[in-house]
């Protein structure tokens, strides 16, 4: 248990302490029903990991967090912020404007299963970047800054390299320091070792591990059972578009209740 | 008489390629900055008509569509005529001299410029529309996870990247535009072949001065194709694609061998 959080399982704790509060969320691609009601609160400092198999709606779960897909309906809220939109004067729930959502974004890393790092510019201004454009810091300040992240991560000998010339997982770490450069109260990550080479996994498992000791909130999408067992204060398992079943490492993997849970497991294990 | 008319005079068609008169000079210039000057303005409007194109709201897809659709579905010179005779004819508007900075605009040229610039911004959309679509859609994705907004993350993310993609088919197309232009003396542009063709009919060496606006078009192309080159190598060094820095010279080199473009290739 790695969490600076000393509770188990908190879906019913104090407003303040929750970071994520997500509530009756659908989601439908076409006619397809990809989210049939999921709720999941998470805290402060709290690492939970999504299982399940694919097409279960792990990621569009993930997506929904951050405003990538609008939920058709349920409530997200992020560190305090309804998430994609806002009260009017009246009380109503309305859209809040792109730049709204943009401020929003600011605040929830987002670590992708393919890096997306910007191919046109080195590690370091990949890391700038944000800094820069959102935040209007100056270029100096964000150089430093984005050297601090780049060495946080072990790659302060690639600052100036381009990620065509780095790893699948130096390209992953390099991501990763390009969210935390932001300083966000909400890391997401989707499947962030499913396109990395077996040798390269434990490098960017490694840095996850370092934010989860610092207390940093994170949400991860995984196949990895082992470092879910491991780094994770919660696992939930997805099946069909819904949570079947949500609990500290040990119950879920040890002692699972649930049928589909089992069948799961006991293909990845 | 008529034997001396049709013999290649060596010396005119000397003379006038490498010590053209200030007429000719004067074409050649306008040919050059018409183009310039129209391909610019067809990049700004062509990038807007593309963002158009890819708007959420199908009334700004529907104009833009249609503006790309009659641009492209009519000839040059037809256009121009539209343009500058058309719109005269009817008193819709009528082009004027004008004095730009100290400089004197013929009406015939501002004609020009306007119609090659519009029906050059129908390709360029095209052109752009493509760019921007061949940029990994987790690209603009990855700018909104750091907070940018949309706009944010087309200026600073998917255009400089679109950019790569877009840069190949522009040099294409105003190679052709610099070709086009010589359309533009049907509208009574002093352009380098209006030029041309006056010198021809004053002096009656057809050929020699045909040859040698040949050889002007010819030089304006190849010149273009050495700065495309090096656009493109500029470009891709930014990528980290290039990992030496290399002087222009070797990066035209380097083009010629990968492309054959003027099939001098193997023999440097």
């Amino acid at each position: 248990m790695t969490s600076s959080n000393p509770q188990g399982s908190r879906s019913d704790g104090d407003g303040t302490a929750l970071i994520v509060q997500a509530t009756d969320i659908r989601k439908s691609f076409g006619h397809q029903e990809v989210l049939k009601s999921i709720s999941l609160d998470v805290a402060r400092g709290e690492v939970v990991v999504l299982i399940g198999p694919s097409g279960s709606g792990k990621t569009t779960f993930l997506r929904c967090l951050n405003h990538f897909e609008k939920p058709n309906s349920g409530v997200v809220q992020v560190n305090g912020h309804l998430i994609g939109s806002k009260q009017d004067r009246s009380g109503r729930r309305v859209d809040a404007s792109a730049r709204e959502i943009a401020r929003q974004r600011a605040e929830i890393g987002f670590v992708f299963q393919h890096f997306n790092l910007f191919p046109n510019r080195t590690a370091v201004e990949n890391v700038m970047l944000g800094p820069i454009k959102v935040q209007k810091m100056s270029k100096d300040r964000a150089r430093t800054l984005a050297i601090d992240q780049l060495t946080k991560v072990g790659l302060s000998d690639k600052i100036d390299t381009y990620p065509s010339q780095l790893s699948g997982g130096q390209k992953q770490r390099v991501a990763i320091a390009r969210s935390l450069a932001m300083s966000p109260a909400l890391m997401l990550f989707d499947e962030p070792t499913s396109a990395l080479d077996p040798e390269v996994i434990g490098e960017v498992l490694t840095v996850i591990r370092n934010l989860a000791n610092d207390g940093m909130t994170m949400i991860i999408v995984s196949h990895e059972i082992g470092f879910a067992r491991e780094v994770a204060d919660r696992v939930a398992m997805f099946d069909d578009g819904q949570i079947v079943e949500i609990g500290t490492p040990q119950q879920v993997f040890d002692r699972p209740v649930q049928a589909r849970t089992k069948a799961f497991l006991s293909k990845v294990l | 008489m008529l034997i001396s008319a049709l013999q290649f005079n060596t010396t005119f068609f000397w003379h006038e390629l490498l010590k053209p008169s200030s007429g000719f000079l004067g074409g050649l210039w306008r040919t050059v900055y018409i183009s310039v000057v129209s391909q610019a303005l067809a990049v700004i409007i062509g990038l807007v008509v593309a963002l158009a194109r890819r708007s959420t709201l199908r009334v700004v897809r529907g104009v833009a569509g249609f503006y790309v659709w009659v641009l492209r579905g009519t000839p040059l010179l037809v256009q121009l005529v539209i343009v500058y005779d058309g719109l005269a004819a009817t008193d819709i508007y009528r082009f004027r001299d004008l004095s730009l900075l100290g400089v004197s605009v013929l009406a015939s040229v501002q004609a020009a410029i306007v119609t090659l610039a519009l029906n050059e911004s129908a390709y360029m959309s095209e052109i752009i529309r493509a760019g921007l679509a061949a940029v990994d859609v987790g690209q603009n994705e990855a700018a909104l996870s750091i907070g940018m907004t949309p706009a944010q993350s087309l200026r600073h993310v998917v255009v400089p990247q679109a950019m790569r993609f877009v840069i190949p088919p522009l040099g294409n197309d105003f190679n052709a535009m610099m070709k086009n232009t010589s359309v533009l003396s049907v509208i009574g542009v002093p352009e380098m072949f209006l030029i041309t063709q006056e010198i021809s009919s004053s002096t009656f060496h057809t050929f020699e001065i045909f040859l040698d606006a040949a050889l002007y078009y010819l030089a304006l192309t190849t010149i273009w194709t050495f700065i495309q080159a090096w656009l493109e190598a500029k470009i891709d060094r930014s990528w980290g694609i290039v990992r030496t820095h290399r002087s222009m010279l070797a990066a035209i080199r380097e083009h010629f061998q990968d492309s054959r473009t003027l099939g001098l290739s193997r023999r440097a």
